[in-house]
């Protein structure tokens, strides 16, 4: 009997009317957990009852704590005919089952029914008293720490970073059982609702029981999905990153308002390269179960015209013994051993963070992506859900091996999703190749001299651009050139990623979202033929999303993508891909090129006009985004000439034509196809579309930047004003005459029709941001696309903003600077043979420091802890108070990052997930399907900040909508909406309280120990 | 390609005062745009009309989900789906519940039943202001009367208590609901020249003497089927108002006092003659407007009657401000001298009240 789960209902308010005679209610709760079911009183004749029930008290297995829910149903009492329900709430008392998290979850929860919405709240109190368990074998894994931050929570340190974590449960889905055929569709909605929460609880404790067995004792970047499969059933699936994190609360061991855990430990990347692109894997057969793989960049594809290749080829000999061969070389190799045993035992060494302790990522390699084309049928055995394992395990692979032809022996930023129509499913996963320093991996044991001579000789902020792969031996072509920072190691001339931008990352200006958007059109097939043609157009969607991206990356004078999302759906007849990301201009890499544009018929006079026309535009347009976005690169092109890298070869690249590169075709595998990514060719009115439409985007207007990341490179003084939100759109395709290109427009200006709209909303906030900018793509209909965006903007100082980035750009002078001493330094340091010294010490001092940090605020740290609680109760007797009483609700703040600019996140409550589905048949009466959907996600805001108030928090980071499934029969008036959310509740403090708080600490200073040894009682 | 959905939810609800105030006049989603469009908004932002159209539509829609809320504006500071910092849900309550001079000069006074708001479509043509606004100021007058009718304690008190208006908005509502309570005849074409703020003026003076609440009393009133305090008119003291008739039927009584008056302002008024000539036709007229309370028919046409035997001649006269108010006050103070006379505290209770209403009625 490990627990006892204690619940006592106090109030409820706001009821709806049940009983039209007398316009009042006879609400009595029934309050279930298991299949234990207790029942309030009935309280006549209010609206506001108050039935301030005992103590219900549920004796349960911990497991059973993990799986289920608890259920509160608030009913109205009838004499003569049955009670009708009211509604019901459901509460995850999972954040009670750690030591660390909420101790007791109490307040005011909307009541939720699947029809009516929201209809008045309750007030209810929940508690749980475990008992420890011995039991060596047991099934349960409380304690174990959930966290959707996709990096190490603020208030934690991670001791190890184990790794992978991945599971999955199926079921029958309750709206395809025969029952349904009898019972009304919203009693099966609730079995619906009830059965998933029932499975996550399940997978989450399946999960932790992995966590446990590897010895750790949290989960990072835990992202749950759920696949409904329709007649087959119903997949909830999971993946995160397994770690031991360490409670931190120091105030001082990290800087509250900054993005990153711990700015200060500045040493960080090591030395290697890293590398841009991808590379597509072998060539596609279009089976049903084939996974294709490609990758971002088919940049460098071309450039081996004659004269770049002299270029290049001159200095790599030259420097290769310098740098690369000498100390890069061992290194490298040793390092490779090292984490190579640190990540063998690993089936698949994944990881689902995107930003990274300081020094974890030692270089990038590219991104890495798999996908699969499936058929579903049903699922026979629930139990044994062997089938979609192995899918997954397949695509895993594939995946793995992709990154160990980049060189590199890990895939960070890693993440998978399904795309659903009918019985076709596309399963996808991309991460960004990578190689880690092993420090993290394993216990302590590494951490030997190899280690600190690779710290030595790092370079602040390019490290990681420094290409992971071997240059004589490279998976892809490449266009390799000697870092722009460092200038010892190489770098390949574009970088595409899925993971966030690294906080010490040197960048220069500001970034700002990407987008390539694409329709194919596919005709309607069934079962194996529709599979068939979906995996024959998916290479080429492919290739045509990266082509987009580069050619508008180019357009913005940058030479790198972070956070790279790219998402393909199916549709009854068509695929839509979405990719966004990222684009900034890492200091590191070279400038890209520009975009030049061949006409095919060169003997027209007009149509010459008319290419240079747009080549001038074309021009223009990245001049003008140059400004923009502020990307003055310090004159590096002037220093370079006097050092040994090669000469900038954008110039060179301008003027290539068109046959060279169809010379060069054969060699190229498919990924990088007909066209030059710097040659654009208009051989047809397709083309021209293309040019056009890279053209047609619109910069956001001024004031605004926007991106997908976490943080924007280039702004760094938040004031503390957020506004998350979330936006839906549908349209309507004319079914007329549909064609590729009217589909490409049509998509193409829905989503920027809806960024501009965006802009225009929250014109009141500028100067500001848009940040974790989330577009997903659906298809719910034939005609139908949906676009669903969430985001959150954030204003800006913009007096402030502009002294950073003059500071910024005194720092990359400086860095120029330092630069030149170290170049002039280089030569010297070769004959001595050893390696430079000059940076190193600092670096050292730095680390040392870095590590006794954690040791001696000890004592602090256990106040700021103290100091926080009181906050999260006050809040929770303000919530608390009686109806009548003038108080309003409580703030909670929403966000898709994982900080709160200008505050300190003090503890993590737990993670909050929740599903509901929203049904009407009077879908006029409520305003359509905009009124409808609106309505509905703003109950689902209002049900998760009643949830995270309830646990004594104030806000929900990493919050991310991860399924808006809507479905309308207008001729019936009926409609659907299925939304799944989820997030990371927690306790923040404004640093201005903060600041007053910490004045006062030392008279509180003497009782530091009980940070982790709280026990729920 | 059409949008079938189109939608925005923040997690703070956004309120743009701009569209709330076109939504609150009444404008249809098309001509709000229409005249966002003449604001010139599009070229402050460079936003394109669809942008406005899709903009328009959504606050239009989060303010009929609101709406609902904002009949019961403390269900608005209870509610969980929308999150609005206070000093928002304050404007958002408060803009809600003004009203325009216009509207409210029509309906003031009337029943605020079914009968009236069928002429709203009148009322609209009149006034310019659209019909959806008209309802929307109509209902409002009619749900804070449903809520306060019953109620005892200070009408303002209530009123902000339960629709927490600023006191300014919750004064105006008080004389709406005591206007409307007593029926107060105020559409006749010789009080157009009034403005609510006149009226409203006049509703308080009346509201704080002239009610049962004024006296003081209520608490201890066993009698649940007593009047509500401050909506209606202290019967008994209307009763006793009769008694005041003996100041213009008895003639020495009348003599006396206009000679009292005339004598203290003989050489300070620059109507004097004028005055003289017609005090017995409007002291006549004043104390038997006072006689003639007892019926609801002519507590109705107290405005009527004030300005017809009162206003008017003084302003056929052309009495400055200042000299009516010296006669009244004067008016007023000499019927302590009259040793006759027993009714002092009702005539100060009556008069006190009467003189700040009628020199605030005396403009042009």
């Amino acid at each position: 009997m490990p627990g006892k789960l204690k619940v006592k209902i106090v109030a409820g308010r706001h009821l709806p009317v049940m009983d039209r005679a007398s316009d009042l209610t006879d609400a009595f709760v029934e309050v279930k957990f298991g299949n234990t079911t207790f029942k309030t009183d009935v309280y006549l004749k209010s609206l506001n009852p108050q039935w301030n029930s005992e103590w219900f008290k549920f004796e349960v297995d911990d497991e059973d704590l993990q799986d289920e829910p608890l259920q509160i149903t608030v009913l109205d009492h009838d004499t003569y005919s049955a009670n009708d329900a009211i509604g019901k709430v459901y509460i995850d008392i999972d954040p009670l089952l750690y030591s660390e998290a909420a101790t007791v979850i109490s307040g005011w929860f909307p009541i939720y029914d699947t029809i009516h919405g929201i209809r008045g709240e309750i007030n209810v109190v929940v508690k749980v008293d475990l008992f420890n368990d011995l039991n060596r074998f047991r099934q349960s894994s409380c304690g174990v720490k959930f966290f959707c931050t996709t990096s190490i929570p603020k208030c934690y340190r991670a001791v190890i970073i184990h790794g992978f974590v991945e599971e999955l449960v199926v079921n029958e889905d309750p709206e395809y059982q025969w029952i349904d055929r009898i019972r009304t569709p919203r009693a099966s909605n609730e079995a619906r609702q009830r059965l998933i929460s029932l499975m996550s609880g399940e997978l989450q404790r399946k999960i932790g029981l992995k966590v446990l067995e590897m010895r750790g004792n949290a989960v990072v970047g835990y992202l749950q999905c759920f696949d409904l499969e329709g007649e087959s059933g119903l997949v909830v699936r999971a993946i995160g990153t397994a770690c031991t994190l360490d409670k931190l609360s120091s105030p001082a061991a990290f800087l509250p308002a900054c993005n990153s855990p711990s700015k200060e430990i500045k040493e960080i990347p090591f030395n290697e390269d890293p590398n841009p692109n991808t590379h597509s894997s072998g060539p596609s057969t279009p089976l049903k179960n084939q996974t294709y793989s490609f990758s971002p960049s088919k940049s460098y594809s071309r450039q081996s015209s004659s004269s770049d290749t002299d270029l290049s080829l001159t200095p790599k000999t030259g420097m290769g013994s310098g740098s690369a061969g000498k100390e890069g070389g061992p290194f490298k190799a040793l390092l490779r051993q090292q984490t190579q045993s640190a990540l063998e035992q690993r089936e698949f060494p994944f990881f689902t963070l995107t930003a990274f302790p300081p020094g974890f990522l030692v270089h990038v390699g590219g991104v890495v992506s798999a996908r699969s084309v499936k058929l579903l049928d049903r699922i026979h055995n629930p139990d044994e859900p062997e089938t979609r394992d192995a899918w997954w395990a397949e695509i895993r692979q594939e995946i793995k091996s992709h990154a160990k032809a980049l060189g590199c022996h890990a895939v960070v930023g890693y993440s998978e999703s399904t795309s659903i129509c009918e019985e076709v499913c596309i399963l996808s996963a991309s991460g960004t190749a990578a190689v880690l320093n092993p420090r993290f991996l394993q216990d302590g044991t590494v951490e030997g001299c190899l280690e600190q001579r690779l710290e030595e000789n790092l370079p602040a902020g390019c490290g990681f651009c420094h290409i992971p792969y071997d240059e004589l031996n490279m998976p892809f072509p490449a266009h390799l050139t000697y870092c722009y920072n460092c200038r010892k190691q190489k770098v390949p001339d574009v970088l595409f990623t899925t993971i966030d931008l690294p906080v010490d990352a040197a960048v220069i200006g500001k970034g700002c979202l990407i987008q390539a958007r694409l329709c194919r059109l596919k005709k309607k097939a069934q079962a194996e033929a529709n599979a068939t043609a979906i995996s024959n157009l998916l290479p080429f969607m492919e290739y045509e999303v990266h082509t987009q991206l580069m050619n508008k990356l180019k357009l913005k004078g940058m030479n790198a993508l972070f956070g790279l999302r790219i998402q393909i759906s199916v549709g009854e007849n068509m695929l839509m891909g979405l990719a966004s990301a990222t684009g900034v201009y890492l200091a590191a890499l070279p400038t890209p090129g520009g975009i030049q544009i061949a006409g095919k018929t060169p003997n027209d006079g007009s149509y010459e006009q008319h290419i240079s026309h747009m080549q001038k535009k074309i021009n223009d347009t990245i001049a003008k985004n140059k400004e923009l976005y502020e990307i003055n690169p310090p004159e590096i092109s002037e220093e370079i000439i006097g050092s040994p890298i090669p000469e900038p070869r954008q110039r060179s690249r301008l003027l290539r034509s068109q046959s060279e590169s169809s010379d060069e075709v054969t060699e190229l595998d498919l990924s990088h196809g007909k066209k030059d990514a710097f040659v654009l060719e208009i051989d047809d009115t397709d083309a021209m579309e293309d040019v056009h439409s890279l053209l047609t985007d619109v910069p956001p207007p001024s004031g605004f930047y926007s991106c997908n990341t976490e943080i924007m490179p280039g702004i760094n003084n938040w004031t503390s004003e957020i506004q998350m939100f979330t936006s839906v759109r549908v349209i309507r395709l004319s079914s007329l005459n549909l064609t590729n290109q009217a589909l490409n427009k049509n998509f193409n200006d829905l989503c920027e029709n809806l960024l501009k709209s965006l802009y225009f909303k929250l014109r009141s906030m500028i100067p500001c941001c848009l940040c974790h900018v989330n577009f997903t793509v659906s298809l719910p209909e034939d005609e139908l696309i949906q676009v669903t965006v969430t985001a959150v903007a954030i204003t800006f100082d913009k007096n402030q903003a502009l002294q950073t980035t003059k500071t910024h750009a005194e720092k990359s002078l400086q860095r120029a600077s330092t630069d030149n001493e170290e170049l002039l330094q280089f030569p010297l340091e070769l004959c001595s043979d050893s390696l430079p010294s000059h940076p190193f010490p600092p670096a050292k001092e730095h680390l040392e420091s870095a590590s006794s940090n954690s040791g001696i605020p000890a004592a602090q740290r256990a106040v700021t802890v103290e100091k926080a609680s009181p906050v999260g109760e006050g809040n929770f007797r303000n919530r608390s108070s009686p109806p009548c009483a003038n108080s309003t609700v409580g703030v909670v703040k929403m966000t898709p990052l994982s900080f709160i600019p200008g505050a300190k996140i003090t503890k993590y409550l737990g993670i909050i997930n929740m599903f509901f589905i929203r049904e009407t048949t009077s879908l006029r009466e409520e305003g359509g399907v905009s009124g409808f959907l609106h309505a509905f996600i703003a109950e689902v805001f209002a049900m998760v900040r009643a949830h995270v108030a309830a646990l004594g928090g104030n806000a929900v980071v990493s919050y991310i909508m991860k399924q808006c499934v809507f479905m309308e029969n207008p001729n019936k008036n009926q409609a659907q909406c299925l939304i799944n959310v989820s997030g990371d509740a927690v306790v923040f403090v404004r640093e201005s309280e903060l600041e007053v708080v910490s004045t006062q600490q030392p008279a509180a200073n003497c009782q530091p120990s009980c940070t982790g040894g709280e026990v729920t009682t | 390609m059409t949008s079938e959905l189109d939608i925005f939810v923040g997690n703070t609800t956004l309120i743009d005062e701009d569209v709330y105030r076109l939504w609150l006049d009444g404008y249809s989603v098309s001509d709000a745009v229409a005249l966002r469009v003449r604001s010139g908004i599009l070229e402050q932002t460079g936003a394109t009309a669809a942008v406005l159209q899709s903009d328009t539509m959504d606050h239009y829609r989060t303010f009929q989900m609101l709406e609902r809320l904002l009949h019961a504006p403390p269900k608005l500071l209870h509610q969980l789906i929308f999150q609005i910092p206070p000093s928002r849900q304050a404007l958002l309550i408060e803009r809600y519940y003004t009203f325009d001079e216009a509207f409210v000069r029509e309906v003031l006074g009337k029943k605020l039943s079914k009968g009236t708001k069928k002429d709203l479509d009148d009322i609209s043509t009149k006034t310019g202001i659209t019909l959806k606004s008209c309802r929307r100021q109509f209902d409002n007058f009619k749900r804070v009367f449903k809520v306060v009718e019953e109620m005892r304690g200070s009408l303002v008190d209530n009123i902000q208590q339960h629709f927490l208006l600023s006191d300014r908005l919750a004064r105006d509502y008080a004389a709406i609901v005591f206007f409307a309570n007593n029926r107060f005849e105020t559409g006749k074409k010789k009080l157009q020249y009034l403005s609510f703020g006149d009226f409203a003026f006049c509703a308080e003076l009346m509201i704080q003497n002239w009610t049962l609440g004024a006296v003081g009393e209520a608490p201890t009133d066993p009698d649940p089927q007593a009047d509500d305090m401050d909506m209606d008119l202290d019967k008994e003291f209307l009763q006793d108002l009769k008694e005041l008739k003996v100041l213009v039927a008895d003639k020495d009584l009348l003599d006396l006092h206009k000679s009292l008056v005339c004598t203290a302002l003989r050489g300070k008024l620059g109507v004097f003659s004028e005055m003289e000539a017609n005090f017995k036709n409007l002291s006549r007229g004043l104390v038997n407007v006072a006689a003639k309370l007892t019926h609801n028919k002519d507590v109705r046409d107290l405005f009527v009657d004030l300005v017809e035997k009162f206003v008017e001649p003084c302003r056929s006269d052309h009495w400055p401000l200042n000299d009516v108010r010296l006669f009244l006050n004067q008016y007023s103070a000499s019927v302590h001298s009259l040793d006759g006379f027993r009714h002092q505290a009702l005539w100060d209770r009556y008069m006190g009240t009467l003189r700040g209403c009628l020199l605030r009625l005396c403009h042009d």
